[in-house]
């Protein structure tokens, strides 16, 4: 019991921030495998995500403020592909991912001209953030929540592309953009849909990141979108599956290198855990061709 | 702002037209802000400079050798970065100011110390704690008290107070300030017979979990961490929510009202030692106040109310003690005002400032502790703080 109390907040803490980098990776992976491009934005749409909350609630209450905060995530993310990405179809690879870096630094410099470079404190979001008592260890709730609501929404997810409509039509686009669109499928809005969903999910991610690590700055995106954008690798760009358990297995083992007390390495480790996957497995753990690359 | 200060100037030409007296282009002597307006440290550089403003609204006018001088402030954003700091002291040097004021932060003043050097530009560091700022130079001075100091006057408070055996030490990867202060008070603190726990976090990192789970495990029973504002807050609201009951110590950066709103209503014990405690100044906490309120973007940059931080304290001192070394020196040139800062003394809010004669630090003795009223959301004064021997 005494051991089990004081070595369950690490893999408590690991397992819900591991969610929250699934939820930021699923929206790399998706866009990469439908668009082949690497979306270097996203990290600050979620980091937009927890402003826009901060000052949302300023003018309304709470619980207006969260579909608020989700359908502006949304809209942003819709926007930016719309007015960054789209324009640049036919152009080079290398050309969007320009573009999408151009967005990133946009982002943040607007944050930074808005919020003043100051750290904004993230509101208390009701009842997910109440301090409750697991096994001896005492959490917010938030902590607790987070890999079940990412298993949840996993799950719809997986559903949505592989019994719907839309999710044909985006299963398609990635096997073979051009001959999809040859097939009648409307590319541009599967596309939308598809940063649609990525920023939906960067947007709860942000509320269960900013429950527990509560200051918003302008640079807050880079650090969990560089970690998510290594889990999305890690697991196989392209598959969701592969993102999400490998931003779990991250998370995990960011925090057990940091209980063991070498907390000087724990960035180093996630990435050298990086280059060892590469080497060994070059297209990740879960990016086999014959994958779905949804 | 920008409005008030045309208006002001508009006024002061139509006064000087009228009077006919007075030369057009009056005399000007500028003094270089070099703060940091964003990033880390961004909270603090404003509150620092609010002290200065405040300092510089109060005596707009200085007597240098026998002619009468406007006092400019050159303000220049830092941005607590390390890498872009000495651009920003270039402008300054290029400006042609007579002195430096700042910086908050201490990798960001050793960064631009040779920018200064070479420009023949002396500084005057204000809540810069590292020794490496004034160590082996000439031109860089300092009011403040110093890392060694401060490290062992919270290694003294946590043993004297807590009758504390073992503490935790955090500090940030690649940050002079945190990564001194710690080496410092695990000095005093290992001398004082108690045993330390050191670990690292890297540059964006919000989660500190891990970090306060390690101190319990290890049976700490004290939390030192002298970091930015920002790790701070989340550190204060981590803690609060896993039930950290040892108290958290820290340097003066977290004497600010970040910390105040971090912990307000939270179930945290927090301890800084600092420069300045509000009510040791009756006249300067009224006019500070004052100034503070009367505009909304002045209030912004105090975080967003009227209470008073140390560093604006010591930025308001080091304006004065600039002034004093521009008296002295009787010239606006920076050579002569670098030769004059060495005997320049001035008693400030803060206490006396006099430059020792080595290093150009300031002499001081004690420093103030005090601790969150996690109720009222205030600062509480505990005990001025002295090294024992």
């Amino acid at each position: 019991m005494d051991w089990l109390s004081k070595n369950l907040p690490y893999l408590m803490a690991g397992i819900s921030v591991g969610g929250q980098y699934a939820l930021i990776a699923i929206g790399y992976t998706m866009v990469y495998g439908i668009l082949r491009l690497i979306n270097f934005a996203h990290g600050d749409i979620f980091m937009c995500a927890g402003l826009i909350m901060v000052y949302s609630v300023t003018v309304m209450p709470m619980y207006l403020a969260i579909p608020f905060v989700l359908v502006t995530t949304v809209l942003i993310g819709f926007l930016v592909e719309r007015v960054a990405y789209k324009p640049l179809r036919s152009a080079p690879r290398m050309s969007v991912m320009i573009s999408a870096i151009g967005v990133s630094y946009l982002l943040q410099n607007l944050a930074l001209y808005i919020t003043g470079g100051l750290a904004q404190q993230y509101p208390t979001i009701p009842w997910i953030s109440d301090v409750i008592t697991v096994f001896g260890v005492t959490t917010k709730r938030v902590t607790v929540i987070t890999p079940f609501l990412v298993i949840l929404l996993v799950v719809s997810l997986v559903f949505l592309i592989q019994k719907t409509k839309i999710g044909m039509a985006m299963r398609a686009a990635s096997k073979d953009f051009e001959t999809s669109q040859l097939m009648g499928i409307k590319i541009n809005s599967v596309i939308s849909f598809t940063f649609i969903i990525g920023s939906f999910l960067a947007a709860v991610g942000s509320l269960l990141f900013f429950s527990n690590y509560t200051g918003v700055t302008p640079t807050v995106g880079a650090m969990p979108g560089l970690k998510a954008f290594v889990a999305a690798v890690f697991g196989g760009i392209g598959s969701i599956p592969g993102a999400v358990i490998g931003a779990f297995i991250i998370g995990i083992s960011e925090n057990i290198i940091k209980g063991l007390g070498w907390t000087t390495f724990s960035d180093a480790f996630t990435f050298a855990l990086l280059i060892v996957v590469l080497i060994c497995k070059p297209t990740g753990l879960f990016g086999e061709a014959a994958t779905d690359k949804v | 702002m920008k409005k008030k200060l045309m208006s002001v100037v508009v006024a002061a030409s139509i006064a000087a037209m009228s009077i006919g007296a007075v030369p057009a282009m009056a005399d000007t002597v500028k003094i270089g802000v070099y703060e940091p307006a964003s990033g880390d440290n961004g909270a603090g550089g404003k509150q620092e400079t609010l002290g200065m403003q405040y300092a510089n609204s109060i005596a707009p006018k200085v007597e240098i050798g026998g002619t009468e001088y406007d006092v400019e402030l050159d303000i220049v954003d830092n941005e607590s970065s390390n890498d872009k700091g000495p651009s920003a002291a270039s402008k300054l040097v290029g400006d042609g100011v007579s002195v430096v004021l700042g910086s908050y932060g201490s990798g960001v003043s050793i960064a631009a110390s040779d920018i200064f050097k070479e420009g023949g530009v002396p500084a005057i560091g204000v809540t810069c704690t590292n020794p490496q700022v004034t160590q082996g130079n000439t031109h860089y001075f300092r009011i403040c008290f110093l890392d060694p100091f401060q490290g062992s006057v919270l290694a003294n408070f946590a043993s004297e107070n807590f009758g504390a055996k073992k503490a935790y030490c955090l500090a940030k990867l690649g940050d002079d300030y945190s990564q001194g202060l710690v080496f410092y008070f695990t000095k005093a603190f290992e001398a004082l017979g108690g045993e330390v726990v050191k670990a690292d976090f890297p540059e964006g990192n919000s989660d500190f979990t891990s970090y306060i789970t390690e101190a319990k495990n290890a049976g700490c029973d004290v939390f030192f961490t002298p970091t930015s504002t920002e790790a701070a807050a989340n550190t204060i609201e981590q803690a609060a929510a896993q039930g950290l009951e040892i108290p958290l110590l820290a340097g003066d950066t977290w004497d600010s009202n970040v910390i105040l709103n971090a912990a307000k209503g939270k179930n945290v014990k927090i301890y800084v030692t600092t420069f300045y405690q509000e009510g040791g100044n009756a006249d300067f906490d009224t006019g500070m106040k004052e100034f503070i309120n009367s505009d909304a973007t002045n209030v912004a940059n105090n975080g967003g109310d009227d209470t008073i931080a140390a560093v604006s304290a010591m930025g308001y001192d080091a304006y004065f003690t600039a002034l004093e070394a521009l008296k002295a020196a009787g010239t606006t040139d920076p050579a002569a005002v670098n030769e004059a800062l060495w005997n320049v003394t001035y008693d400030g809010v803060s206490g006396h400032i006099e430059f020792d004669s080595e290093n150009g630090d300031a002499i001081r003795s004690s420093a103030f502790v005090k601790v969150v009223n996690t109720e009222t959301g205030a600062w509480d004064f505990v005990s001025e703080q002295t090294v024992s021997e």
